[in-house]
Parts: structure tokens; C-alpha cells; sequence
């Protein structure tokens, strides 16, 4: 198949896409009005009085040729772009048709548009341009972005499905295909059954993503989500590999030549290019990862090291042959959560942008020159193969889906439902990538290769626009197990607490359980991989130390403007009753479910919105922005009169945030603080909007020393306002329980709570902080800072 | 109820006393009496301390509350508060049953049922004073020691999302309220309805099905 291996390292298209032009030797024609006369002389149009354009300098000329290819790729992209815009303005159209609807049109109209101003020979959609260009990026976004936790944990499924579902696709729909070829009327007695099952194997590949985005409002469950993921995942380098296998063997001119032998091998190629281009991209992504850890200082570079090394890892996995596109997906999902952490916000945003736009204009292009083709002439149309191609594939999809699901179904504790497997039937949208196979077969060993090409994109179009269009209310109808989206705090609160519960409980019965692996996996990360591949000094989690720069750049103004004064700060309510109960605004459930989720110990990511066509805003700098608003509001009720009502503002407006961030949310312990409300009543005429005053009462059988560690809860606001120390002593606190942690044993170390209101310490009633409880002595560390802690508020609560 | 205390204690016997437990199989029972002996060190009863033996609790977040749900009186069905000092194997099982799958063979009456008494195990997790309600410091408790393996979240994070939760889960419960009303705490009911939509029969549930290997403890 001839795909050349450059050496160069360029990844940019055009160049590229002008080597390949020339090579093709297009001529170029711009549209009849401009260069009818002169093809590759400059014009002269404009030059004065000159019969001779060669000789005398002209003022205006105009070449086309030179920039031609750029130019147009450019256009074509904007084009589609400008499409996009259009897409999502008609609010309800994203949730009707996916979005690759669109983009195939484009190329339709782009594919029109060349046809009809007469271009000689657009660029040609070459095989190393594409599996060289177009193909990574695509590969490397749907890796990076892969939601990795659902994947792991359903791994053997996807696997098995995945891997499975290609192969006995490919192979039963070339095989059935060989069978309608043998019968003579059809008139495609030449094809064989190798090119029958090449077929098979390019048009197996499925582009699933491409739906999730319509029926992701309808919010399948994360099981499903998750299996439709992964095989869009598997399934390109699945059936890439098929398909280079299958050619290698079509190179063997004598099918008798075929022995056993090279089935095996062709076998176990299979899965050594698999697993092979696993391991290659496995190491590849902890190399990127090690190298970001020394990037501080060049931040700037860092998106580009992600970049080169996964591109290198495909290429690197070219060169031996192996699965460029496992290699490049492994690279992602390895290096994302060490890149993550060790890069900088801003890289970090510019990858995940950089990545989609990549994608997407890749996915772009390749759409267009689908549209070209569909709309040229090189097409040939035999009912037969076609129509047959096309039930043949939902009939082997409907085989492969359930027949593998009930198998898989057997080993798994909760089942795949039939209405799921219809959904998993029903998405089997063929995409870009079964084009581009397609159109890149070779032709001297297929000489009916327009046939091909040709029920491919009867098959792409009908899959997309039929299945893809009706697949939406096909979820709504058979009300498919909807997973909370919205998930309130609550719920992640609960649900993981029951994973960790699960988790203790198989530990304690002996029981290698499922989170076991998960576990055993962490620990490992957390002892070798991270200590090698994080950065040390990291900074604190980027929204508190984003809050904690806003905070103090406020506190400096302040001061400098002399408002900074006992009375201008808001300070708990305490004790409050519930006034009136407000509903936490969605941007405030946002904020802590973002703190939830990423904080909580065993970080679970339960945000399954995935979109192939674009990013969901960050919402920490959404968060920062609201924390700078909210402040400067605080500060204007603060300043503006003494208000005794809680809130600060009429009751009648909206925007009573709750605080979500630390310093400034209040959190008010229960009623037993009465001694405390006296001991503040002189910063009770604060006004801060996000004083969150509920009243708990608390159980009659309150503790003095209950009651003395609220108090000690409300001091840390206080100490605040008095100027900036109290970051300091905040940041002196972590850091040194973050010594007390060490390295291996963080989880079970991090800052023990001050309050243990739990467990046996309290129903001895004693001084708990003084006493360690039965799990050992490593927590009078913790207790023993705590206890400064405590000294250092008791001054402050003794000056009343 | 047999006190199954000696080593000689046949599995016929425990099948019996653990009248509660109908969907353990009696290899599971087998493979438990094992674990509890490794645990206990072939003593007839567990204390506290022998979960020290579990090295892989160490790194559990909630650990303490876990060790603390088996000793708890309302779990062991033996009281309304409360810990005991000691449990043996009947009461691990007990523990234990709460963790059985549910059947959905079942009746909706029993995978209701079923559903509640593990909803209530969680409930008296949270709940650790005994008084039928999940109050605020209780509720900061859980966040600051689901929160704890980060070193990175101050306390007052934590708190504040414990508030937040407790929030909403008043609006939840309770929806609007009288001016002097005062919300006390989550109860078992208001509990019950923050969990309906949460599918607990996928959560709480541990395989005892696939035991293929039973990790040693030491």
C-alpha cells in the first residue's frame, strides 16, 4: 500500500498537502473570471500601457497558484466553521442531528462548488497525508479527553466488545459480502474474498462519539456512555490494524499461497501491533510526563512537549509497524493525569483547545474531501453490492451487539440491559474513518475500488443522517436508565462515601474486590509514579490559590484606602434560625461539586459530558470571576451602613450567594454558641451576602468542650480580616501537616479533623485533642498541631 | 441465637444462627468464618483492634467509621445506641448481611426492604451519636474525612460544603419553612428521600460471588 514514511517531522498540513499537490501535478485554476487568460504568468492587468507584461514592473498582479492550496484548505475550514456557528445558534438543532450532519454537507457544498467552477483536480486526499496528519490528532483528543476512571473499570467489557464486536463484524460482512459476490448476476464476480473481507474490515469502523452529543441530553447512563466510548476508542486502531494485515495479505499474490501458517501469523501480528503500540505509547506518555515536571519554568513549551510526544509515539509505532493509533491513544491516557497536574493553568487550557481544534480540523478535512468525492465522478454504482453492504451491516451489528453483550452479561454484576444494547446497535455510525480507508485503498490491487468507495459513502450517509437523526428519540423512547446529571452535593457526598465503604468492607472480609484493584493501583501511583513524575512544590489547588490572590490583593486596597476596619467585615452569624431556606444557586452547587469532585479523596470523575466538537468552559475561572464579584459586593454592602439582616441585601433579589471558598464562607456551628455571639456582637452589623446562617440544634447533650471548639471554628474568619496573616498561618498549618504526611500514607494522614465529634474520644467525653484514639499514635501529630492552632485562636477569643 | 464461640463450631450451626442472612450461601459462611478467625486470631470475638490487621483499611478515608459500624449497637440489632466491646461471628455476619445483593427476584415489598436497611446502615454511619439525626457537625464530620486525602483543602472547605450539603438537603426535606421553625437535622425520612434518586442496589453491594482470591491479612 505504499505509504511512504517521511522523515520530516512537520506536522503542518499544508506544507504537506503542497508537496502532495505537486506531486499529483494539479494544475491549478482559480475561477474563470480571474485567470482565464494567463495560468502561471502573473498578471498584469493593471500595468500601464505596457504591451509587453514580461518586461515593465506592474503595479497590481496577482498569483494564485503560489498560494492556492493554503488558501483554499483555509477557506474550506472557515467554511465549515462558520457552518458550526450557524449549527449551534438554532438552539435545538445540536440535539437533532449530530454534528459530523453538518460537516458532511459542507463537504458536499465545498465538493459542488469545485465541481462546478470546473477545478481541475482538487488536493488529493493522499494515504501518509492522512494516516500522517489527519488521523493522530483525531486519535489523540478522543484519548486525551476519555473520561478514564468508567474506562478502566469497565475495561474487560469495552475490551471485549471493542476488540470483538471489529472482528466479527469485519469478518461476517466480508464473508456474507464474498457470498452475494459469487452469484452471477450481480456482475462482481471479480471481487474476491479478500478484498470482500478488506471491505468488511474498513467498514466495520464505527464513529459512535459522533451521536453521543444527541442523545447525551437525554443522559444515558454512565455505563452505556462508557461502552459506546470505548469502543469508539478501540475500534479505529482495531480495525486499522485489520485492515493493514488484510493488505499485507492481498499483497500475496497467490491466495494458494495462504497456508495456515500465515493465518496464525496474521493472528498473533494482530495482537502483538496491538499490544505493542500499547506498551509504545504507555512509555512515551510517562517520559512526557517526567519531562513536564522541569517545565516551570518555560511554561510556554509545555503544550508543545505534550504535543511532540504523542506524535512521536505514533510515529515511533509506525516505524516497527505497530498501532500508531493505540500507541498515540495509550500516550494520552497515560500522561493526562500527571500532565494535568504538573502543567500550568494556562497550558493547560491551551492543550485541551489546541487538541480539539486539531481534531477538529482534521475531522473537517477529511469531511470535505469526502464531500468532493461524493460529488465527483468517479463513482460506480451496483445495487446489489450496495444494498446488501448496508444490511449486512446492521445485520451484523444487531449479531455482534447482542450476542457479545449476553456473553459479556454473564460476567458483570449488572447487566446490559436490551434496551442499552439497542442503543449500542443503533449508534453504529460509520464516520470519517471508514472514508478515508476507503478512499486510500490501493488501486492496482483493487480495480473495482470505486465500487467501494462508493457503498462506503452510501453506507456513511445513511448511517449518519438516518441513524444519527432518528437515534435521538429513539432514547427518549425507550427511556434509557438516566444517570443524575445533576448531581447535587449530597449525592456526591453519599455516593462516595459508599464507594469507600465498599471498598473497607472488602478489605476487612479478605475480598480481592473490584476497588481493590483500584486501590492497590493508586497506592502504587501514589508511592512511585507520582513522586517521580509530579512536580514537587506544587501550588495548592488552583482555585483556592487563585481565591487566595484575589483575597489578598483585596485586603492590600483596603487598607491602602483605610476601609479595612473591625466593623466593615462580615463575620458569622452564629446561631442564626433558618430565615428562609435558599436554594444554593447552580453556579454555587457547581463550585462545590467541582471542589468535590476534585478533592475528594479518590478523585471520581463523574462528569460524563463529553462533547466531540468543543470544550465546556472552565469553570474555575468562571469561579474566579464570581469570587471578585461577590467580594466587591461584600465590600460595598460592607462599607455602606451597618445592617443587622444577615443577607445584606433585599430579600427580593436573586443574588444571595453562598460562599463556597475558604475565608470566607461562615460556616456556623451549632446553637450551643451562645457564649459565642456574645463574644462577637460587635461585628454583628456585617453584612456579608454569604453568611450561611442555619441553625442545627444541636443534641441537648453539648460538651463545654463542643461548644469551645465552635468558637475556636468562628475565630479563623476574624483573624482574617485583621490583614493577611492569616495566610500565612494557613499556609504554615498545610504546609506543615503536609510534612506530617510524608509521602506514601497522605490519604490516611491529611489534616485529621479539628473536631472529632465522632467516635469514642467523644463518648468518653474527655479532651480528645489530648487523648489519641484507637487507631494509633500518628494522630496526636495531627492533634498536636491542632492544639497550637487552638492556643493561637484562645487570645483572640480571651480579648472579649 | 448459639453463641458460636469455639474453633469446633461447625458451619451447620453458624447457617442456623445466622437466621438473618438468607442469600449467604453456606460457602460463603465458610470462607467468613475463615476471614473472621484470621482476623481475630482464632479468638472467639473481634475487638476493635484486630482491624488493625487490615492493611489495606489504612488508606481508607473512613476507616474510623467503618471499624466503628461494626461495633455499633443499631447495626448489631442489639440496642438503639451505643457500642459493644466486643463482636463475634454472628454479629460480623450481621454486618455483613447488609452487604448482600439484592435480590430482585424478590417481591418489590422485600427489595424495599432491602433497600431501607442498608439506606439505614448509611444512616448510622453518618449518624454517630445515636439520636436519630444527622446534624451539621456530624455531617462536616463525613466531608472533612472524605475530604482528608487532600492536603490541599483547608477545614473551612470542608465545612462549608458539609453546610452547603446540609443545605440543600434541608431544602430538600423540609421545602419552605416557618420563620421560627427550626431544621434539627437530617432524619432517617429526610434521609430516605435524598437518596431516591441514587440507585444504592449498584453501590452497596460487595461481590461475595467471586471470591477467587482471599487476600491474607498479613
Amino acid at each position: 500500500m505504499g505509504r511512504k514514511m517521511f522523515v520530516t517531522f512537520s506536522p503542518w498540513n499544508w506544507l504537506l498537502l503542497l508537496a502532495a499537490l505537486e506531486c499529483s501535478e494539479a494544475s491549478s485554476d482559480l475561477k474563470e473570471t480571474a485567470t482565464s487568460t494567463a495560468q502561471h504568468v502573473p498578471n498584469a492587468w493593471f500595468a500601464a500601457a505596457s504591451s509587453e507584461p514580461d518586461e515593465r514592473i506592474s503595479v497590481f498582479e496577482l498569483d494564485y497558484d503560489y498560494v492556492q492550496i493554503p488558501y483554499e484548505v483555509t477557506l474550506w475550514i472557515l467554511l465549515a466553521s462558520l457552518a458550526k456557528i450557524g449549527f449551534h445558534l438554532y438552539r435545538r438543532l445540536p440535539g437533532l442531528m449530530p454534528e459530523s450532519c453538518l460537516l458532511i454537507l459542507v463537504g458536499v457544498l465545498v465538493g459542488g462548488i469545485i465541481l462546478g467552477t470546473d477545478h481541475k483536480s482538487p488536493p488529493v486526499m493522499d494515504s501518509s497525508i492522512y494516516f500522517l496528519y489527519l488521523l493522530p490528532p483525531i486519535v489523540l483528543e478522543s484519548g486525551y479527553f476519555m473520561p478514564t476512571r468508567p474506562f478502566f473499570e469497565n475495561f474487560g467489557s469495552i475490551l471485549w466488545w471493542a476488540g470483538l464486536g471489529a472482528l466479527v463484524n469485519a469478518f461476517g460482512i466480508g464473508l456474507c459480502l464474498y457470498l452475494i459476490c459469487q452469484i452471477k448476476a450481480f456482475g462482481l464476480g471479480d471481487v474476491n474474498l479478500l478484498q470482500n473481507l478488506l471491505f468488511g474490515s474498513l467498514i466495520s469502523a464505527v464513529d459512535p462519539v459522533a451521536v453521543l452529543a444527541v442523545f447525551q441530553e437525554a443522559r444515558v447512563n454512565e455505563q452505556l456512555y462508557m461502552m459506546i466510548f470505548g469502543e469508539a476508542l478501540l475500534n479505529d486502531g482495531i480495525s486499522v490494524v485489520l485492515y493493514n494485515i488484510l493488505i499485507a495479505f492481498t499483497k500475496m499474490h497467490k491466495f494458494e499461497d495462504i497456508e495456515a501458517v500465515d493465518i496464525l501469523a496474521g493472528c498473533a501480528r494482530f495482537v502483538i501491533v496491538g499490544v505493542g503500540g500499547v506498551l509504545f505509547g504507555i512509555v512515551f506518555g510517562f517520559i512526557s510526563a517526567f519531562i513536564t515536571r522541569f517545565t516551570q519554568n518555560v511554561s510556554a513549551i509545555e503544550p508543545l512537549i505534550v504535543f511532540m510526544f504523542s506524535y512521536l509515539s505514533y510515529l515511533a509505532a509506525e516505524t516497527l509497524y505497530l498501532s500508531g493509533i493505540l500507541a498515540i491513544t495509550a500516550c494520552a491516557v497515560t500522561m493526562k493525569k500527571y500532565v494535568e497536574e504538573n502543567v500550568s493553568q494556562k497550558s493547560y487550557t491551551t492543550i485541551k483547545y489546541f487538541m480539539k481544534m486539531l481534531s477538529s480540523v482534521s475531522e473537517t478535512l477529511i469531511f470535505i474531501f469526502m464531500g468532493v468525492s461524493t460529488v465527483g465522478k468517479n463513482h460506480e454504482w451496483n445495487w446489489a453490492f450496495i444494498c446488501f453492504t448496508l444490511v449486512f451491516c446492521q445485520i451484523w451489528r444487531a449479531i455482534s451487539v447482542f450476542a457479545l453483550f449476553y456473553v459479556s452479561n454473564q460476567f458483570r454484576t449488572f447487566p446490559f440491559s436490551i434496551k442499552d444494547q439497542c442503543i449500542i446497535f443503533y449508534s453504529g455510525v460509520r464516520g470519517a474513518g471508514t472514508f478515508s480507508l476507503a478512499f486510500l485503498l490501493p488501486l492496482s490491487l483493487f480495480p473495482r475500488k470505486n465500487l467501494f468507495v462508493t457503498a462506503t459513502l452510501v453506507v456513511i450517509y445513511f448511517t449518519t443522517f438516518i441513524q444519527g437523526i432518528t437515534i435521538g428519540p429513539l432514547v427518549r423512547y425507550l427511556d434509557v436508565k438516566k444517570t443524575n446529571k445533576k448531581e447535587s452535593i449530597n449525592e456526591a457526598l453519599h455516593i462516595r462515601l459508599m464507594d469507600h465503604l465498599k471498598a473497607g468492607i472488602e478489605d476487612v472480609c479478605g475480598h480481592w474486590g473490584h476497588s481493590q484493584v483500584r486501590d492497590k493501583f493508586k497506592k502504587f501511583d501514589h508511592r512511585y509514579l507520582r513522586k517521580i513524575l509530579i512536580r514537587k512544590n506544587l501550588p495548592k489547588s488552583s482555585i483556592v490559590s487563585l481565591y487566595k490572590k484575589l483575597e489578598m490583593k483585596q485586603a492590600i486596597e483596603m487598607v491602602e484606602t483605610g476601609i479595612l476596619s473591625s466593623t466593615a467585615f462580615s463575620v458569622p452569624r452564629l446561631a442564626q434560625r433558618i430565615q428562609r431556606i435558599k436554594r444554593l444557586s447552580p453556579e454555587d452547587v457547581e463550585s462545590m461539586r467541582d471542589i468535590l469532585t476534585r478533592n475528594m479523596y479518590q478523585v471520581r470523575q463523574r462528569t460524563l459530558s463529553y462533547n466531540k466538537y468543543n470544550l465546556k468552559p472552565q469553570t474555575s475561572e468562571k469561579q474566579a470571576k464570581e469570587i471578585l464579584i461577590r467580594r466587591q459586593n461584600t465590600l460595598r454592602e460592607s462599607t455602606r451602613k451597618g445592617h443587622s439582616l444577615p443577607w445584606g441585601k433585599p430579600a427580593g433579589t436573586k443574588n444571595i450567594r453562598y460562599l463556597s471558598f475558604p475565608y470566607s464562607t461562615y460556616s456556623n456551628p451549632p446553637s450551643a454558641g451562645r457564649d459565642v455571639r456574645a463574644a462577637e456582637s460587635t461585628d454583628d452589623d456585617s453584612s456579608d451576602p454569604g453568611v450561611l446562617s442555619i441553625k442545627f440544634s444541636t443534641p441537648s447533650r453539648v460538651s463545654s468542650l463542643q461548644r469551645r471548639r465552635q468558637t475556636q471554628e468562628g475565630i479563623p474568619m476574624r483573624r482574617l480580616h485583621r490583614g493577611g496573616k492569616t495566610f500565612n498561618f494557613g499556609y504554615q498549618r498545610s504546609a506543615s501537616q503536609e510534612e506530617e504526611v510524608g509521602a506514601g500514607r497522605r490519604a490516611a494522614l491529611g489534616p485529621k479533623p479539628l473536631f472529632h465529634t465522632v467516635d469514642e474520644e467523644y463518648e468518653s467525653g474527655g479532651e480528645s485533642e489530648e487523648e489519641s484514639s484507637a487507631v494509633g499514635s500518628r494522630w496526636t501529630a495531627d492533634h498536636g498541631l491542632s492544639r497550637e492552632h487552638h492556643k493561637s485562636h484562645s487570645p483572640l477569643l480571651q480579648r472579649k | 441465637s448459639s453463641n458460636c464461640g469455639s474453633a469446633s463450631c461447625k458451619v451447620g450451626d453458624l447457617e442456623q444462627a445466622t437466621s438473618t442472612s438468607p442469600l449467604i450461601s453456606s460457602e460463603q459462611i465458610e470462607q467468613l468464618h475463615r476471614r473472621f478467625k484470621q482476623l481475630s486470631g482464632d479468638q472467639p470475638t473481634i475487638r476493635k483492634e484486630n482491624f488493625n490487621n487490615v492493611p489495606d483499611l489504612e488508606l481508607n478515608p473512613i476507616r474510623s467509621k467503618i471499624v466503628r459500624a461494626f461495633f455499633d449497637n443499631r447495626n448489631l440489632r442489639k440496642g438503639p445506641s451505643g457500642l459493644a466491646d466486643e463482636i463475634n461471628f454472628e454479629d460480623f455476619l450481621t454486618i455483613m448481611s447488609y452487604f448482600r445483593p439484592i435480590d430482585t427476584t424478590m417481591g418489590e415489598e422485600q427489595v424495599e426492604l432491602s433497600r431501607k436497611e442498608k439506606l439505614r446502615f448509611l444512616f448510622h454511619m453518618y449518624d454517630s451519636d445515636s439520636d436519630g439525626r444527622i446534624t451539621l457537625e456530624e455531617y462536616r464530620n463525613v466531608v472533612e474525612e472524605l475530604l482528608s486525602g487532600n492536603p490541599h483543602i483547608e477545614k473551612e472547605s470542608a465545612r462549608s460544603i458539609a453546610d452547603g450539603a446540609m443545605m440543600e438537603a434541608a431544602s430538600v426535606c423540609v421545602g419552605q419553612m416557618e420563620p421560627d421553625q427550626v431544621y434539627e437535622g437530617i432524619t432517617f425520612e429526610d434521609f430516605l428521600k435524598i437518596w431516591q434518586g441514587i440507585d444504592i442496589e449498584t453501590k452497596m453491594h460487595v461481590r461475595f460471588l467471586n471470591m477467587e482470591t482471599i487476600a491474607l491479612c498479613h
